[in-house]
């Protein structure tokens, strides 16, 4: 009983001190030249849909901020991690107002899914997935969540047929050590234990970068990225 | 050229051989073969269909001589005709499938392939092959195996269960159309499903290639749905959804007995077909009454343009 509890206390020391030394990789997304101006979507075939928005909605390919910030941009650790394991909460994905919310949607692989339908209308889920499984479902209004998983790590383009505007992603990795950028185009990936890392910002229309970073404890260190806009 | 004597000339192209056979003995002994190859040696796989057995490597004549014009030898889509087609052939080495009998994102039965290669496929250049023997066939969808890895390493979904079909009346007439409104089959087939809905100019198949909605209007009695012709085949196309296309997969969302509803409805949209659900409309005055839910007696058939509506919403643009 005394040997078992020794070990705990033991154990709770080796964790606490690896979070103790662990480190953060924080930095901000920007762009440079002129990003292609946003369409603007007309909704009007989808009133139930059209009457929720109060502000005209555009595409989000390119999504920016004050200062030529970017956001929507998946960073994450594409080396130098062990894979860990799915967390065990699902992340979720939302159709409202005939919109995804979050148009990009980052999850481990074998990461559980809920997609929810929030509106009045069916809408349709179709991961346009080639390495995963493609697959295409209905989902009309009062259905249940509908649950998903996918197990090998690709970014995927998700539609809705019936309502062809409706555009996202899902960013499934082999890794939790992963943010997305926010509205000022800022993230921040906490928890690193020291070693050497590769990280890469990924952009649906701008494509990859990469940065190699090492850390060496309880440090925070900043990365930026910057990508080259494209003008159409 | 003219004072090399002959023996100069042969001893410097047999010497040219000789050293182009050292540097390059694998080129050297290339077959004289043309066309791409799929990785050698392809694994040899297996089919059943009832008490057919299908072995890849006795299709491989059959393969090369019917379907590669096409296909292609790598089983990619990308034969020599197939530029000239649309839809475009089937890529067999995504392993996605339209005609299936099992869920959404699941490989198709053997006997799945088996049928497909039979039927033919309406609305496309794919031809019914009922001059293969079922021995021929089964080798074919054998050797369709080897293009992808996914054949070796995933198991055929378990098959969407059909149960018996409930009887035609037209309140099963009428709750089909109830439901192809709700379920929002018209943005895409059109109200009266002649494939001219809202959403119906912009639909694209997963390869990016514009795809058009099924046209239930067209056609007489030899119409025939890409899946087959029976009201089995109708019933199975919705619940499985025809995968690498816009039509998604209704399994989770359509108990079987309103399936069978959204079947008879289906059926009255093919104005054209004799059927019996063209003759139970007929002698209910040639009109579908409004669906009107016996448990809460709420009308859920509201929302769809009419035929004048939508001339001036529908049609795409």
């Amino acid at each position: 009983m005394r040997l078992k509890r020794f070990y705990l206390v033991l154990l709770s020391l080796v964790v606490c001190s690896s979070m103790m030394f662990a480190g953060t990789v924080s930095g901000k997304i920007t762009y440079t030249g002129t990003p292609a101006k946003q369409k603007p979507i007309d909704m009007s075939k989808e009133p139930s849909c059209a009457k929720q928005h109060a502000t005209p909605v555009t595409t989000e390919t390119v999504v920016t901020g004050a200062g030529n910030t970017l956001e929507n941009v998946v960073v994450y650790v594409s080396a130098g991690a062990d894979d860990a394991n799915a967390p065990a909460q699902a992340v979720t994905f939302t159709q409202k107002g005939c919109q995804y919310l979050p148009h990009v949607l980052a999850m481990h692989t074998n990461q559980e899914l809920k997609v929810l339908n929030d509106d009045q209308t069916s809408h349709n889920i179709h991961p346009l997935a080639k390495v995963n499984r493609e697959w295409n479902k209905s989902q009309p209004p009062g259905s249940p969540p509908l649950d998903a998983k996918f197990d090998q790590p690709e970014f995927i383009s998700v539609k809705c047929n019936i309502h062809p505007w409706m555009h996202g992603w899902f960013a499934v990795l082999k890794t939790n050590h992963y943010a997305i950028s926010k509205d000022d185009g800022t993230f921040s990936i906490p928890d690193l234990p020291p070693g050497k890392y590769t990280l890469t910002a990924w952009q649906e229309d701008y494509g990859t970068k990469t940065a190699d970073i090492t850390i060496t404890g309880k440090e925070t260190k900043t990365q930026d990225f910057t990508f080259t806009a494209k003008p159409y | 050229m003219n004072n090399l004597i002959p023996s100069q000339i042969s001893g410097a192209v047999l010497g040219s051989v000789l050293a182009m056979g050292l540097c390059f003995p694998v080129l050297a002994q290339d077959a004289p073969d043309v066309g791409p190859h799929p990785p050698m040696p392809a694994k040899a796989m297996e089919s059943h269909i009832g008490n057919i057995t299908g072995h890849s490597q006795d299709a491989k004549g059959d393969y090369r001589r019917y379907c590669a014009g096409c296909h292609g030898d790598l089983g990619d889509g990308n034969g020599e005709n197939a530029v000239w087609l649309d839809p475009r052939p089937r890529d067999f080495t995504l392993a996605t499938f339209k005609c299936r009998s099992t869920p959404t994102g699941t490989l198709p039965l053997d006997s799945d392939l088996y049928n497909t290669i039979g039927r033919g496929i309406t609305n496309s250049n794919m031809p019914i092959w009922n001059t293969f023997t079922k021995e021929q066939r089964a080798n074919l969808v054998a050797y369709i195996k080897t293009f992808s890895p996914r054949w070796e390493k995933e198991k055929a979904g378990d098959p969407i269960p059909v149960p018996p079909e409930t009887p035609i009346t037209i309140e099963s007439i009428a709750h089909g159309k109830a439901l192809f409104t709700k379920l929002e089959c018209w943005k895409c087939h059109g109200p009266e499903g002649k494939g001219d809905g809202p959403s119906a100019a912009t639909l694209t198949d997963s390869k990016d290639q514009p795809i058009r909605p099924y046209n239930f209007a067209a056609g007489k009695e030899d119409s025939r749905f890409k899946c087959g012709s029976t009201n089995q085949d109708i019933y199975k196309i919705f619940m499985t959804g025809v995968d690498g296309t816009p039509m998604p997969s209704f399994a989770d969302t359509i108990q079987p007995n309103d399936a069978w509803d959204l079947v008879h409805f289906l059926r009255v949209l093919q104005v054209q077909r004799p059927s019996k659900e063209n003759a139970v409309l007929k002698a209910a005055g040639g009109k579908i009454p409004p669906y009107v839910d016996k448990q809460d007696n709420k009308s859920e058939n509201q929302e769809m343009p009419s035929q004048s509506d939508d001339k001036s919403t529908g049609g795409g643009k």
